[in-house]
């Protein structure tokens, strides 16, 4: 078998595996609550009955296994179960699915993050390459100034000043993002643009830093050097010679931050009244609505794994020396 | 040899005499003089906001909780930043929350550091299965994002203080044990550590004495990063209202409390943000010039 197909294979097996654990996990959240939370759940007004039959539809009196495969079963088919919300006074009638509650809130953090994303990379790779290009110039040492305090920035204190300065000084976006299903698409991306800002502002930094750094890391590689004394354009050593290796570590830091952008997401949504799964979260921990926390938490974290595992795949595929192996 | 003993001379006792005329003060304000204007910058404001957080009950004009009859007053002499939603002095609760936001900070620091470092040492000396059952459980930890698992933890266990301290100190004590492992591997096998295993040393002599003072460089500027890492995700946790829970004053939950203001131009939420903005600056720059001093790491190759 061809060695890079192996090692893609592996780390795909290694990925799902740490994908079933982290929903073991999940699932066992469950079974940490505390013994009478089905009363706390349906109220103090509920019948023993209620709470008999609510216990009953957890399935509490069934082996966990058992239970596990049906659970995950069910939401490998896009069924979360039902919300633990409206039970008060256990009257089965506003029973809701879990699932109706994150599909449209989930499409929202996908637009959101796919617009962050597509601000986001092509500005943090072109400043990364000129910050490498004139390295310890003024631009170089502002750039890297302003790298060090945004991640040091708590996300709602740059969203907060960000909307003092964009939306009240000089109201140029909404403050608030609080779109619909309803709100045409250029409507939407003016009411994303500052929780798109903001979450450029998180990330950028720290990706520009890495490409800087693994740029000129392969700057002092011997070739790159022969480059130079062949009289070779200080611009074109660095797109032409020194880029194509440096593409892994660059995939690698672009998917680490558009899986850090997951996180991020929920204090963004928070701040901007965004209506997005992160905001969801935060709610249904606030309520201790547990289905629809582990359904967010399962959606996170798988995201962020399959990106993470999107990433070592790419940087195994587009290593030079796998591909050509002696 | 024999004559340098009869004119008494000594090469030990000369080295010592001259290392014995600087106290370790002195030791270290040599290395403070040196020291670039950010790390002073940085130095000077932790220690701003250390003795705030100790004399918090001097320093304060009112009560932490007290509460006044004008919600939102503005900037005044009486209430020198206004007044929260409540009616509470803003002065008085940023002041409080020095106290309660660091304390809890540093604590849970301190017991991810009791926990990831000890746990870290004890599997590069031990090996074996405790070293991989370890390693491998805290591979899936990293994999799950820890705001969000955080969050997860939380909806279960209910926000208290304590809950709050346990469950981020146990999600980052994953990163510690990782660091922890990967210097001491290093030290584990050096010839010393070994001597001291043949003289029958205990394993908590040997993690005291051999090894965590030859991996405290590193540790100490991680302890600073973590710092920050852990008061961020506190105060995030606060921000969304699932952390440290009124009425205790708290930085991230007076953003909160007060984000309306800034609709209207008022800059006073900003004050707690800013608060955290400028602490974590500050270990920042003050980390980043340990790290210069004690690898010589730099940026360029």
């Amino acid at each position: 078998m061809h060695p890079v197909l192996r090692t893609v294979i592996q780390r795909l097996g290694l990925g799902l595996l740490t994908l079933l654990i982290v929903s073991i996990i999940i699932f066992s959240s469950l079974e940490l609550l505390p013994g009478d939370f089905a009363r706390a759940i349906l109220g103090q007004s509920a019948t023993p009955e209620t709470v008999a039959a609510f216990q009953k539809e957890l399935g509490l009196d069934r082996p966990a296994t058992a239970r596990y495969f049906e659970w995950i079963g069910n939401v490998l088919r896009g069924d979360f179960g039902t919300s633990f919300s409206g039970r008060s006074g256990g009257t089965a009638g506003s029973v809701r699915q879990v699932s109706d509650l994150i599909e449209p809130r989930l499409y929202n953090t996908l637009f959101l993050a796919a617009m962050t994303a597509i601000i986001a990379v092509p500005l943090a790779l072109t400043l990364g390459i000129m910050a490498a290009l004139y390295r310890n110039s003024w631009f170089d040492r502002a750039v890297n100034a302003m790298t060090l305090t945004t991640i040091s920035f708590p996300e709602f204190f740059v969203a907060y000043i960000l909307m003092l300065l964009l939306a009240v000084t000089f109201p140029i976006f909404p403050s608030l993002a609080n779109v619909s299903d309803s709100t045409p698409f250029w409507e939407r991306v003016l009411r994303c643009m500052l929780p798109a800002i903001t979450l450029t502002l998180v990330i950028v930094a720290h990706m520009m830093r890495m490409t800087r750094a693994a740029i000129i890391n392969l700057l002092a590689s011997p070739y790159i050097e022969m480059a130079q004394l062949k009289g070779v354009s200080r611009t074109n050593v660095i797109v032409h010679h020194a880029l194509p290796n440096a593409w892994a570590p660059i995939v690698n830091v672009i998917a680490f931050n558009l899986a850090y952008l997951i996180v991020g997401v929920v204090v963004v949504e928070v701040v901007f009244v965004y209506p997005g799964i992160g905001q969801l979260m935060v709610d249904s921990v606030t309520s201790r609505d547990i289905p629809v926390v582990q359904a967010c938490a399962l959606i996170f974290a798988a995201t962020y794994i399959l990106l993470n595992l999107f990433a070592d795949v790419i940087s195994i595929v587009t290593n030079p020396r796998l591909l050509h192996p002696r | 040899m024999s004559t340098e003993t009869d004119q008494g001379y000594s090469a030990a006792a000369e080295v010592g005499a001259v290392r014995a005329r600087r106290t370790v003060w002195e030791n270290m304000w040599r290395g403070l003089k040196k020291a670039p204007l950010t790390a002073w910058f940085g130095l000077i404001v932790i220690f701003c906001y250390c003795f705030v957080a100790v004399f918090a009950g001097l320093l304060a004009p009112y009560g932490e909780s007290q509460v006044f009859d004008v919600p939102y007053a503005p900037w005044s002499d009486e209430y020198t930043f206004g007044t929260d939603q409540l009616g509470r002095d803003m002065l008085t609760r940023l002041i409080y929350g020095a106290r309660n936001t660091i304390g809890i900070a540093v604590a849970t620091t301190l017991l991810s550091f009791a926990v990831g470092g000890g746990l870290g040492v004890l599997a590069t000396i031990q090996r074996g299965w405790f070293d991989q059952i370890l390693s491998r459980a805290v591979d899936v930890l990293m994999a799950i994002p820890s705001l969000i698992f955080a969050l997860m933890l939380l909806s279960i266990f209910g926000s208290t203080i304590l809950n709050l301290i346990i469950i981020i100190a146990i999600l980052d004590a994953t990163r510690v044990f990782r660091l922890a492992r990967a210097v001491a591997m290093n030290v584990v096998v050096m010839d010393y550590v070994e001597a001291a295993k043949l003289r029958g040393e205990g394993l908590g002599w040997i993690m005291r004495k051999e090894i965590i003072p030859n991996i405290m460089p590193p540790l100490v500027a991680e302890f600073g990063l973590r710092f920050c890492f852990v008061f961020l995700t506190i105060s995030a946790l606060s921000f969304l209202g699932v952390g440290i829970q009124p009425p205790t004053a708290d930085w991230g939950s007076m953003v909160r409390e007060n984000a309306t203001l800034i609709t209207y131009g008022d800059i006073t939420p900003l004050l707690p943000a800013g608060a955290i903005a400028l602490l974590t600056v500050a270990v920042n720059f003050v980390v980043d010039w340990f790290l210069h001093k004690t690898s010589g790491l730099r940026d360029e190759h």
